[in-house]
């Protein structure tokens, strides 16, 4: 697959999703006014072929709700999603079905998201059916095909074997698979190591950089932040629904310009350790997304902010220290 | 001096419904000093927590154990529950993996932190009270907390009073199992400073269960390396990163992605760790190393002092002399 110039394939702007949160029978017969929860508060981003993005960020960041409605899996209250240059934020679930098999998604538990009673080839076939691709003979090719590009190789070696006759890092291949075996453009990770054991986690990372090179365009999602700088072409780290910082990997973990991003990258432990540096910790919690705070959702805990930043909500935009015309930061002081 | 934690040839098996055995714990030896900051690291199924539960005298009614633990020279092994159950909480305590969410959820945080105070005899009604209350504090929770449920705590405040009720009878040392496993990086920065000041504060020696090696990296002076039920290098944290003596340890750290070794490749280790309901010929490790040679599948290797405080279970460093590369 060529990479087709530096069009995107995929382009979201001003996404939000928004949930209802009960008030209880207090709050409702009170009529305490209607809450809800800004799971993802305007996002905007893009990603091309053969290109890896890590949104990056917290749990109750809403990294993985933005995933989520990509996919049209919830439904966002806002915002325009374009994939190959077609808007689909607003289509029917008839109309999303030819294209839901051009945008896959590999969750993080492959210990759940396996059905146990399925051989790993019906696992692995089951789109193929779903979408009525193929005779028999073809999608037994196909599975095939799945398994070695997820490096389960000889396939006949696991095409009949069931789930808990595999490790858990051949599950997530098997996984993989799955969401490979409809050829797809896009292919969504979310957390696709955090269940595994360090020693079989590259195996697994390698495999979504491999189909990167040929072309896939991979959003990975995680919380860990090595994990990201090492695989990711670029990073985009968010905080309370909107992405804060966003740029070349390199350049956000050698350069990060927002006070968040900074913080977040000195708490990270290195394997080294002669690189014992000063945490930078910030006190208390990430407030819940119900209440985001005015102005700058990071002010409360920002060590730099001033006045202005209770009051002036900043948008993406170049840093004045930034090295990379690419690389944007939300924050009025940098 | 004696140390104040020497635990030599431990072995625990487990007894298998089936009628066979589960070797877990394979004559795992290490000491630790008062106030030292210790880590225990290894990947699921290693052994580390069986052998910090036999530590407190709480494992399952189908173990069975060898070898020594002594606290203060006394061996706490020797007599089973009658000679372990003085020093469990009094001596040493544990955090246990996810005990956060282990919290009575109709019990309010602090009658719960209570409760082995007035078990083991420290400190009853006000006084206890007050204790709790200075613990509470001690950890970093507001001490007008103690009356609150846990549902109104965040997930680092639970773990946070998780770890103070560990402390409730003033321990000497604190076991803690993958304290930060479930945690966000900056609450797990909050945490392991906690623990770390701890140590330091309160002369508490620490030992860290954890798959994590950076976080041991960050946080422990030494740390042993466990793989199939044994500890197959221990040494200084430096030690372990800059001179490795067993190719598990260098190969577990170039698995590990860092923030800042951009171009440097990450690869996995090929394989998976031995059955250990199966006796184990030669090298544990030997199917999946990347420098077995002759005696590997053969010999089983002893651990073996290759440095100052640092001993490895490798036949490489009876054959090769310089240090394995980093």
């Amino acid at each position: 697959m060529s990479t087709n110039g530096s069009k995107p394939l995929l382009e979201v702007e001003g996404l939000h999703a928004r949930y209802p949160v009960g008030r209880g029978i207090v709050g409702t017969v009170s009529r305490a006014p209607k809450l809800e929860v800004r799971a993802v508060d305007g996002v905007s981003f893009s990603l091309k072929r053969g290109e890896m993005l890590a949104l990056v960020g917290e749990s109750g960041c809403g990294k993985t709700s933005t995933a989520q409605s990509i996919l049209r899996m919830i439904e966002l209250s806002a915002g325009s999603i374009r994939f190959d240059g077609e808007e689909i934020s607003g289509l029917s679930a008839k109309e999303l079905r030819p294209l839901r098999r051009r945008m896959q998604i590999v969750y993080q538990d492959p210990y759940e998201s396996l059905d146990p009673r399925f051989r790993v080839g019906a696992t692995i076939e089951e789109p193929l059916q779903v979408h009525g691709i193929g005779s028999k003979d073809d999608r037994r090719e196909e599975v095939k095909r799945a398994l070695e590009l997820a490096g389960l190789t000889p396939p006949e070696l696991y095409i009949d074997r069931y789930p808990h006759e595999l490790s858990g890092g051949q599950r997530q291949r098997v996984a993989i698979a799955a969401s490979l075996v409809l050829h797809p453009e896009l292919l969504v990770a979310d957390e696709p190591v955090s269940m595994l054991d360090v020693s079989v986690r590259a195996g697994i990372l390698s495999i979504l950089d491999e189909l990167r090179d040929n072309g896939l365009a991979v959003l990975m999602i995680t919380h860990d932040l090595s994990t990201a700088a090492h695989y990711a072409d670029r990073i985009a780290v968010m905080y309370l629904g909107r992405i804060v910082e966003e740029g070349p990997t390199r350049e956000v973990i050698e350069n990060a310009q927002h006070p968040y991003t900074r913080a977040l990258l000195s708490v990270v432990p290195k394997r080294d350790p002669r690189e014992r540096g000063t945490p930078q910790i910030l006190r208390g919690e990430t407030p819940n997304s119900i209440h985001i705070p005015p102005g700058c959702r990071f002010n409360p805990r920002c060590p730099m902010a001033i006045a202005e930043c209770k009051t002036v909500d900043p948008e993406l935009r170049r840093p004045a220290a930034s090295r990379d015309p690419e690389h944007r930061a939300a924050c009025i002081r940098v | 001096m004696t140390p104040l934690l020497a635990v030599e040839d431990l072995n625990i098996w487990f007894e298998l419904p089936n009628g066979g055995e589960l070797h877990a714990v394979r004559g795992v030896s290490f000491d630790l000093e008062g106030g030292e900051r210790f880590g225990l690291v290894g990947e699921s199924g290693c052994g580390k927590t069986t052998a910090m539960l036999s530590l407190m005298g709480l494992l399952p009614p189908n173990a069975s154990v060898s070898g020594e633990v002594r606290l203060e020279g006394e061996n706490i092994l020797e007599r089973g529950e009658e000679s372990v159950s003085p020093h469990r909480w009094s001596d040493i305590a544990m955090v246990f993996q996810g005990a956060m969410n282990a919290f009575n959820p109709v019990k309010t945080v602090g009658s719960q932190i209570e409760e082995p105070m007035r078990l083991h005899g420290v400190a009853e009604g006000r006084v206890a009270r007050r204790q709790v209350e200075e613990l509470l504090e001690r950890v970093g929770i507001s001490k007008d907390r103690a009356a609150r449920y846990p549902h109104e705590f965040s997930g680092g405040m639970r773990q946070r009073a998780a770890i103070a009720m560990a402390l409730a009878c003033e321990p000497k040392i604190l076991l803690a199992d993958e304290p930060t496993t479930a945690l966000d990086v900056m609450v797990q920065a909050q945490i392991l400073e906690l623990l770390g000041s701890l140590a330091s504060d309160f002369n508490l020696a620490l030992i860290l269960v954890t798959h994590d090696l950076p976080v041991v990296a960050q946080v422990c002076d030494r740390a042993a390396v466990m793989y199939a039920g044994e500890v197959v290098e221990a040494a200084s944290t430096d030690a372990l990163f800059h001179t490795p003596r067993h190719p598990y340890t260098r190969l577990l750290f170039a698995a590990t992605p860092d923030l800042h070794a951009g171009g440097e490749r990450v690869a996995s280790i090929p394989g998976a760790p031995p059955r250990l309901d199966r006796p184990i010929v030669g090298c544990p490790f030997q199917p999946r190393c990347d420098r077995a040679f002759a005696p590997c599948p053969i010999e089983t290797p002893l651990l073996k002092s290759v440095g100052e405080r640092h001993v490895a279970a490798c036949h490489l460093n009876d054959h090769v002399r310089e240090a394995l590369p980093a």
